[in-house]
């Protein structure tokens, strides 16, 4: 690079990388922050149930509480789309 | 009817105690009988700034434990006659800040005077809680500083769930941000998070900006809260806040870069 380029290339504000950085960190930890404390819980227990029937990974279960016009909103996915089913069910106990 | 404000950041070494004492002083100079209180207790700081370390005989766990009455404790200032200093415990025992025991410290408070400051200890541990938890209005102190505005976020978001005002579902406590360490020359440059972003990020409205200042430290240096100093852009700035907090309105001052004349650049800052 030349010592003309260098000199006056346009570099990055670091000002506005920071505001980038703090909305979408902001963003994420505002979402996390209004979930009640049971959800972490519900999902691992919920994991373990749908585990016994089919092969499942951690990632693919995921639990919202939402709200939808009045009322609330208890949102499950389990996403099952590759996952085999399992011989025979083990059951708990 | 008295108002409770607490003073408070998340993060440490933003000036919290700092805007406490110029908060306090500031309201007493405008004829409001104010007690600023420091709730960091085991690391007393707030007789320092306020310049009164060697006339703390009882603080505030003797009185919330009943071994001193608020007379006792209370310091009267020796520049102010409106403004009152309540030191802190120096005790390693974090659970020594009952919350009925500040309960009724601060209802007795209430009775005879206008302003009662919470100098908030930083993080959001029991001390933090304590100190937030009976507040009418908070001050969040800020730098334009990414840790500091993620660390305010996450005070927010406990006020408006875990204070008493929450808990009742009365009116929110009124939130008000105080930028702090604003330097202007750095964000004409782009170098640091300007007033607008730091608004925009926490979506709270601005009570003032403090700029850096040598005065600053001046102030702590000589435990005297720094609106007494009213040549410095720091005092005048906390006095304006002080202003807008009382429902004036007031443009802000120092935040764009000052001109600088020739002796000026030669020499430094004044």
């Amino acid at each position: 690079m030349s010592l003309f380029s260098y000199l006056f290339a346009p570099r990055p504000k670091s000002a506005s990388i920071a505001k980038e950085r703090l909305k979408i960190v902001l963003a994420h930890e505002r979402a996390g922050r209004d979930a009640p404390d049971f959800l972490p819980r519900l999902q691992k227990e919920l994991l373990a149930v749908v585990a016994r029937y089919v092969q499942i990974d951690e990632d693919m279960i995921r639990v919202n509480l939402g709200k939808s016009g009045e009322t609330s909103l208890l949102e499950i996915n389990i996403e099952i789309t590759g996952a085999k089913p399992k011989d025979r069910p083990v059951l708990a106990g | 009817m008295a108002k409770v404000v607490v003073v408070t950041s998340g993060k440490g070494g933003v000036g919290k105690t700092t805007t406490s004492a110029a908060f306090a002083a500031g309201l007493a100079l405008r004829g409001h009988k104010t007690v600023v209180i420091d709730f960091d207790v085991g690391l007393r700081n707030l007789d320092l700034i306020m310049g009164c370390e060697r006339r703390v005989v009882f603080d505030f766990i003797n009185v919330i434990n009943g071994d001193a009455n608020l007379n006792q404790a209370l310091i009267k200032d020796k520049r102010n006659d409106n403004l009152f200093i309540f030191p802190t415990s120096q005790t390693r025992d974090k659970d020594a800040l009952k919350r009925d025991g500040v309960e009724r410290v601060l209802e007795e408070l209430k009775k005879t005077f206008d302003y009662i400051i919470c100098d908030s200890p930083a993080g959001i541990e029991h001390g933090a809680i304590t100190a937030l938890y009976f507040a009418d209005s908070a001050i969040i102190v800020t730098n334009p500083e990414v840790s500091s505005v993620r660390d305010s976020d996450r005070i927010i978001g406990i006020l408006s769930s875990r204070s008493r005002r929450a808990e009742r579902n009365e009116p929110p406590v009124d939130i008000h941000l105080l930028l702090t360490r604003y330097d202007a020359d750095r964000v004409a440059k782009g170098e640091m998070l300007a007033i607008d972003d730091v608004k925009e990020i926490l979506s709270i409205p601005i009570l003032g900006v403090i700029p850096e200042s040598e005065s600053v430290l001046r102030a702590s240096n000589t435990g005297t809260p720094v609106v007494f100093d009213t040549e410095s852009p720091a005092g005048r700035a906390y006095t304006d806040a002080v202003a807008r907090f009382l429902g004036e309105q007031r443009e802000m001052r120092f935040v764009t870069p000052e001109r600088r004349g020739f002796f000026r650049l030669l020499f430094g800052r004044a």
